[in-house]
């Protein structure tokens, strides 16, 4: 397993848009920092561009990069390998590459402008939220068999975890406005782990305090250890739930 | 070597292999015949593993392949269309399925050889001819002396100096008494080669006979004519 994954990651490495990418990171990353001249706001900026960035990135990248790869992986059925093995060294060659890029690029200019607890929640958020949309590419790959389909899945739902939950919350926020909704949000947050990324951030700021009393009521509960255990937990169940269900279609699938 | 009961398998509402059964030994040279999408990759993608059957089972020296993956270590593929990752070389193919297979010594480099491919090892994938990429299948089918090899179509897009040099090859490893499963539509080509012969249509098996039983059945020395013979009923 290990072999495959450092024939994956060298090639990865070797890709010239995982270099733009980090490169992006780090600029983005230094710019927000030097723009603003009070540094929580820059990494304020900074949180809601690298939701946007990673999880596109991670999950469009990876896409392309399992379709392209379809050659290497018939090639290596046919060889005495485990379909498992090379299923999971292809996540881990692709999720290590894209968090390394992340921690070159928006790590380093996090950790010299900010390095404590709100920092270095933000740099493991980068790195979760790399895998968790590497998982799902993974899924969205192994479940279509077209290529254009299937990055056209990615792309919707990348657009469905970074604009269309949030929409459908607020329109539930609105229709059901009668009613006590904060605790039920909590449970809500789990159905998106960009969101929960963001909240937990957002509350490790002084920002929290402006978020009225959902803010309260998610200070209340997403401060706690409890609250902390709940998140990475469901954060690694949207790693684990994605690259299970592509594996077992993956053992499956006619090559 | 080879036994497979009762194999199905169907893409969508194409039956692909219809209740296909065989057996393979050791020692025997097995050309599987048939017309166009008769199954005859299909069969072999099967055995492989690369296709999962419906039903049925195929056993490889008496254990069912199913989910398990220790037995390729003994079998030598040649794709009809050999696919690689295109950023790499030739000389990196090579060196990355030596090291997939764990294996640096005990080499057959009797193609790579042959074939002149130690000349090209720099060169990448992606501007390969047709017929160079089969070269390099070939190489990779024989280089580790696997117990079994399943060739198919393995002279398309080669020239007729290469094919004969494939050709020596695989009587030489005939004569080594390895099973060789070889799928074609140049019938005269597998004239000298084969053994056994196993005639596939619209994914049924209709027939597995030994040369000399055939030759007998219908009169014809040339198995291109002794097929013909068979299709035309």
């Amino acid at each position: 397993m290990k072999k495959i994954i450092k024939y994956v990651m060298t090639d990865i490495l070797r890709n010239r848009i995982v270099l733009f990418y980090t490169l992006l990171l780090f600029a983005t990353a230094f710019s927000m920092f030097s723009l603003e001249d009070n540094i929580s706001k820059g990494l304020l900026s900074l949180l809601n561009i690298i939701l946007i960035i990673v999880p596109l990135v991670s999950i469009i990248f990876s896409t392309i990069y399992v379709y392209n790869s379809a050659e290497f992986i018939e090639l290596l059925v046919s060889q005495p390998l485990k379909r498992r093995s090379i299923w999971l060294s292809l996540f881990t060659g692709l999720s290590a590459s894209l968090c390394l890029a992340f921690l070159v690029g928006a790590g380093i200019p996090v950790l010299i402008y900010q390095a404590n607890a709100t920092g270095f929640l933000m740099i493991a958020m980068g790195v979760i939220l790399s895998s968790i949309f590497v998982a799902i590419a993974m899924l969205a790959a192994v479940k279509t068999r077209d290529k254009a389909k299937g990055i056209g899945a990615s792309i919707l739902l990348w657009l469905y975890f970074s604009l269309l939950f949030d929409g459908l919350v607020l329109f539930l926020l609105f229709q059901f406005a009668d009613y006590p909704l904060e605790k039920p949000m909590i449970a809500i947050t789990a159905f998106n782990p960009v969101d929960l990324g963001r909240i937990l951030i957002l509350l490790q700021m002084d920002v929290s305090a402006l978020m009225g009393y959902t803010g309260a009521i998610f200070r209340d509960f997403f401060g706690t250890y409890t609250g902390l255990v709940f998140s990475f937990t469901i954060l690694f169940t949207w790693i684990f739930v994605p690259v299970w269900l592509s594996l077992r279609k993956f053992n499956r699938k006619d090559l | 070597m080879i036994i497979a009961s009762n194999v199905s398998k169907k893409f969508g509402k194409l039956k692909a292999l219809d209740d296909v059964s065989m057996t393979c030994n050791r020692g025997e040279c097995i050309a599987l015949i048939g017309p166009n999408a008769s199954g005859k990759t299909t069969l072999i993608k099967t055995i492989l593993g690369m296709v999962v059957q419906d039903s049925g089972f195929i056993t490889f020296n008496g254990n069912n392949i199913l989910h398990s993956w220790q037995y390729r270590d003994q079998i030598g593929y040649m794709p009809q269309i050999g696919r690689y990752p295109d950023n790499m070389t030739i000389g990196q193919v090579l060196n990355m399925m030596k090291d997939i297979r764990g294996r640096n010594e005990d080499l057959d480099e009797d193609l790579i050889q042959q074939f002149g491919l130690n000349q090209l090892m720099a060169k990448r994938m992606r501007t390969l001819s047709g017929g160079t990429r089969q070269k390099v299948s070939a190489s990779l089918a024989f280089l580790f002396n696997p117990a079994v090899l399943i060739l198919d179509e393995p002279t398309a897009g080669l020239d007729p100096l290469s094919s004969e040099i494939l050709k020596e090859k695989i009587i030489r490893e005939k004569q080594k008494g390895k099973l060789i499963l070889i799928t074609s539509h140049i019938l005269s080509e597998l004239d000298d080669l084969v053994t056994q012969v196993i005639y596939m249509q619209e994914g049924k098996v209709l027939f597995h006979k030994s040369i000399e039983t055939l030759q007998q059945d219908t009169g014809e020395e040339k198995l291109n004519r002794a097929i013909a013979h068979f299709m035309r009923k």
